[in-house]
C-alpha cells in the first residue's frame, strides 16, 4: 500500500468516526469536534487527490477550506456557549423545542 | 306658454337647506333665540320669495318660470340638469309648502320649546322643507326623485325623533321601508320612461305622451308604475300601514309631513304627470279604485280608533284617498284643490291635537279627554271650525273640494259613475261621523280626566294658538279660491257626461246633507255620554274588533310577508348560506391545514442525531445512485 492510499484510508476513517461521534454523541461540543474531524477528513482526502493527479490549485484549495473552518468554529462556539448560557445544559435532547 | 329665466327659485329652495346646516352644525353652540330666528326666519324668507314667483307669474296663466341652477351631469349628447320649474300648480304646492310650513315651524318654537334636541329638531325640520321645495319645484323626474327619497329620510328622522323610545324608531323604520316598495314602482317608471321617451323632464314627457305619434309604451303600464310610488307616499292601499305609526314623532311633524305635505307627494305626482294619465283609462281606473277603496277602509278605521292622532292620521288616508279618486276620474283640478284645502284643515287639526296633547300633559286617549272646550277655549274653536272643514259643512273649505271631488266621481266623462259616487257619499258621511265624534269625546260632555290631569290642564302659548287662529281662518275661506279654475290651463277638467249637467245641484244638496248627517249621527251617538255608541259596539262585537284591530293588515303583512322573510333569512342565508356555506367552507380549509400540519409535525422530532442521520443517509444513497447509473 502506498503512501497516498494510506492517507486516502486515514481521510476515510477520519470522516467514518466524525460521523459515528455526531450521530451517537449527546454533547453538543463533542458533536461540534467530531464535525472538526469530519471536515479534516475530507480535508486530507482532497490533499491526497490533488498529489495523485497533481494539481495545485487542488492543494490552494486546502488553504481556503481552513480559512473558512475557523471561521465557522468562531462562529459555532459562541452559538454553543450562548445555547449552554441558556439551557444550562450540554445535552443535546435538552434543545428539543422545535420538535411537532 | 312662454318660459322666463329667473334665478330665485334655486334661492327658494337652497334657503331652508342654508337652515339645516346653520342649526344642524352650529345651533347646538349657538342657543335657542338663534335656532328659533334661522329654523323660522329662513322658512318665511322661502315663502315670501315664492309670493314673489307666483306675482311674477302674472294674471294670464301662460308664463311659466324655469331656472337651470346647475348641469348635473351629461352622458354622450344626453345632459342632466338640475332645473327647476315654476307653473301654477308648482307655485300652488310652493306656496303650501313653504306658507303651512312656515306657520308650522313658528308653532313648533311652542310646542318643542322644552326639549333637549331644540336645534336637532329645526335642523330636520328644514332639511325636509329643503326636499319638499326640490320634489314639486324640480323640472325633471330626476330631480323630482332627489326630493322624494330627501323627504322620505327627513320624515324617517322626524318620525324616530325620540329614537330613543325603541317602539318610535321602529315606526321610522317601518314608514322608510314601505316607502322604499313604492320607490321601486317609481323608479322603474322613470327607468321606462326614459328608454321610450329619452327624457325626464316632466313637461316634456307630457307633451310627448299628448304628441302623435304617441312614445312606444303603454302609458297605462308607465302610470301604473308611478301610481305604486304615489302608493307609497301618499299612503294608499297596499302600502298605507306605515302612516298611523308614523305618529309618533312629534305632533307638528305629523301635521307638517304626515298630513298637510309630504304625503300630497303622490297627488302632485299623479297631477303633474297628467299628459300620462290622459292617455292611460286603465291605470286611471285603478287609481280611482284603490283611492277610493282607501277612502273608504280608513274612514271605517277611524270611527273606531281612540287616540287623538291615530283618528286624525286615518282621516289623512282616507282624504288622501279622496284626491286619488279625484285623479282617477280625470279631475286632476279638483284633487289639488282638496289637496289644498285639506292642507289647512288637516294641518289645523293636527296642530290643535298637538295643543291638546300640551293641555294634557301628554295624554293622547280620547277616552281620557271630555269636557274640554271651555277650559281651553282657542284649541276648541280652531279644532270645531277644522272640524267643520274637513266634515264638509258650507261655507268652508273642505266642502268647495270635497263637493267637486264627488261630484267628478259621478259626473266625470273619464271614468265616473254611479257606484263610485254612491261609495264616495258614504265615506263622506262617515268622515263627518267620526270627525264629529273626536270633537264630541275631546271637548264636550263630562271630564274623564283624572284629578292630577284636570288640574294641570292650560291653554298653550300664543305662538301656538296665533298659529291655529290663523290656520282655522285660512280653513274658514281657503275654499272661495277656485283652484280648478285656476289651474285649467295646466290641468283641464274633464268634460262633465251627457245628461248629467242639471244633477249639479242635486250633487251639492246631497253633499251638505251627508255632512250634517254625520254631525247629526255623531251627536246622536255621543251627545248623551256615548252609551248609544257603547250599545252599538256591544251589538257588533265582530265588527268592532276587526275595525279596532285595522283589518288586521299589520298581522296579515307579518305571517305572509314578514314571517317568510325571516324564515328565509334565517334558516337560508344565516343557518345555511353565511353559517354552513361560508364559515364552514373557511373552518373545512383550516382543519385541512391543521390536519396536514399535525402529519407533517411529526417529522420535525427535534432530535439532530436523527436529522443528521437522514441527511447523511440520503446523500449515501444518492451517491450509492448516481455510482450504479453513471
Amino acid at each position: 500500500m502506498g503512501s497516498l492510499q494510506f492517507f486516502g484510508w486515514v481521510g476515510v476513517a477520519l470522516f467514518a468516526i466524525g460521523l459515528l461521534g455526531v450521530v451517537v454523541r449527546r454533547n453538543v461540543l463533542v458533536m461540534l469536534m467530531c464535525m472538526e474531524l469530519m471536515l479534516n477528513g475530507v480535508s486530507l482526502t482532497l490533499v491526497v487527490f490533488a498529489q495523485q493527479a497533481a494539481a495545485a490549485a487542488a492543494t490552494v484549495l486546502v488553504f481556503l477550506a481552513f480559512v473558512v473552518a475557523a471561521a465557522e468554529i468562531a462562529i459555532a462556539i459562541p452559538i454553543v456557549l450562548l445555547l449552554v448560557r441558556h439551557k444550562r445544559s450540554l445535552d443535546l435532547d435538552s434543545y428539543a423545542d422545535l420538535n411537532g | 306658454m312662454n318660459a322666463a329665466p329667473t334665478n330665485l327659485l334655486t334661492a327658494i329652495v337652497l334657503l331652508p337647506l342654508a337652515g339645516f346646516l346653520l342649526n344642524g352644525l352650529l345651533g347646538n353652540r349657538l342657543g335657542k333665540g338663534f335656532v328659533t330666528m334661522v329654523g323660522c326666519g329662513l322658512p318665511i324668507a322661502a315663502f315670501a320669495l315664492a309670493v314673489k314667483c307666483f306675482l311674477d307669474l302674472g294674471p294670464g296663466g301662460n308664463l311659466l318660470l324655469i331656472d337651470i341652477a346647475y348641469t348635473w351631469f351629461s352622458a354622450g349628447k344626453e345632459s342632466f340638469e338640475i332645473a327647476f320649474y315654476f307653473d301654477r300648480l308648482s307655485a300652488v304646492m310652493a306656496l303650501i309648502v313653504t306658507g303651512v310650513g312656515s306657520l308650522i315651524h313658528v308653532y313648533s318654537t311652542g310646542y318643542m320649546k322644552d326639549d333637549r334636541s331644540y336645534a336637532r329638531y329645526f335642523a330636520y325640520l328644514n332639511l325636509f322643507l329643503f326636499f319638499m321645495l326640490m320634489l314639486v319645484l324640480g323640472r325633471s323626474l330626476l330631480v323630482l326623485f332627489v326630493g322624494w327619497e330627501g323627504v322620505g329620510l327627513a320624515s324617517y328622522l322626524l318620525i324616530g325623533f325620540w329614537f330613543e323610545d325603541p317602539e318610535k324608531a321602529a315606526a321610522g323604520k317601518k314608514a322608510f321601508i314601505t316607502n322604499r316598495i313604492g320607490d321601486a314602482g317609481f323608479l322603474l317608471g322613470m327607468f321606462l320612461i326614459y328608454t321610450t321617451v329619452g327624457t325626464l323632464d316632466m313637461d316634456r314627457i307630457n307633451a310627448a305622451f299628448m304628441a302623435t305619434p304617441a312614445p312606444m309604451v303603454s302609458a297605462s303600464l308607465v302610470g301604473i308604475l308611478l301610481f305604486f310610488g304615489a302608493c307609497g307616499k301618499s299612503a294608499q292601499i297596499p302600502l298605507h300601514v306605515w302612516l298611523p305609526d308614523a305618529m309618533a314623532g312629534p305632533t307638528p311633524v305629523s301635521a307638517l309631513i304626515h298630513a298637510a305635505t309630504m304625503v300630497t307627494a303622490g297627488v302632485y305626482l299623479v297631477a303633474r304627470m297628467s299628459g300620462i294619465y290622459l292617455h292611460a283609462p286603465e291605470a286611471s281606473a285603478v287609481i280611482a279604485a284603490v283611492g277610493l277603496a282607501t277612502a273608504f277602509f280608513a274612514a271605517t278605521i277611524a270611527v273606531v280608533q281612540t287616540d287623538i292622532k291615530k283618528v286624525l292620521a286615518y282621516s289623512t288616508i282616507s282624504q288622501l284617498g279622496f284626491m286619488f279618486l279625484a285623479l282617477g276620474v280625470g279631475a286632476y283640478g279638483a284633487a289639488v284643490f282638496h289637496l289644498y284645502t285639506h292642507a289647512f284643515f288637516k294641518a289645523c287639526l293636527f296642530l290643535g291635537a298637538g295643543s291638546v296633547i300640551h293641555a294634557m300633559s301628554g295624554e293622547q286617549d280620547i277616552r281620557k279627554m271630555g269636557g274640554l272646550a271651555k277650559k281651553i277655549p282657542v284649541t276648541f274653536w280652531t279644532f270645531a271650525i277644522a272640524t267643520a272643514a274637513i266634515a264638509g259643512i258650507p261655507p268652508l273649505a273642505g266642502f268647495f273640494s270635497k263637493d267637486e271631488i264627488v261630484w267628478f266621481a259621478l259626473a266625470s266623462g273619464r271614468g265616473g259613475s254611479a257606484l263610485l259616487f254612491a261609495v264616495a257619499a258614504v265615506t263622506a258621511l262617515l268622515t263627518s261621523f267620526y270627525m264629529f265624534r273626536l270633537l264630541w269625546l275631546t271637548f264636550f260632555g263630562a271630564s274623564r280626566m283624572t284629578k292630577e290631569a284636570e288640574h294641570h290642564v292650560h291653554e298653550s302659548p300664543p305662538s301656538m294658538t296665533g298659529v291655529l287662529v290663523v290656520l282655522a281662518g285660512l280653513s274658514t275661506v281657503g275654499g272661495f279660491l277656485s283652484i280648478p279654475h285656476f289651474l285649467e290651463r295646466e290641468l283641464p277638467l274633464p268634460a262633465v257626461k251627457e245628461g248629467f249637467e242639471h244633477y249639479e245641484h242635486f250633487v251639492v244638496a246631497a253633499s251638505i246633507a251627508i255632512a250634517l248627517a254625520g254631525l247629526a249621527g255623531a251627536a246622536w251617538f255621543f251627545g248623551s255620554g256615548a252609551a248609544r255608541a257603547e250599545r252599538v259596539r256591544l251589538a257588533f262585537p265582530t265588527l268592532h274588533r276587526v275595525l279596532l284591530g285595522k283589518y288586521y293588515v299589520d298581522e296579515a303583512y307579518q305571517a305572509w310577508i314578514g314571517k317568510p322573510l325571516l324564515w328565509i333569512s334565517e334558516r337560508v342565508f344565516l343557518r345555511f348560506g353565511d353559517q354552513r356555506l361560508f364559515d364552514g367552507t373557511l373552518h373545512a380549509l383550516a382543519a385541512l391545514g391543521r390536519g396536514t400540519a399535525a402529519v407533517l409535525g411529526r417529522i420535525q422530532t427535534g432530535s439532530l442525531h436523527l436529522y443528521a442521520f437522514l441527511v447523511l443517509s440520503g446523500i449515501a444513497t444518492a451517491l450509492w445512485w448516481s455510482l450504479r447509473h453513471v
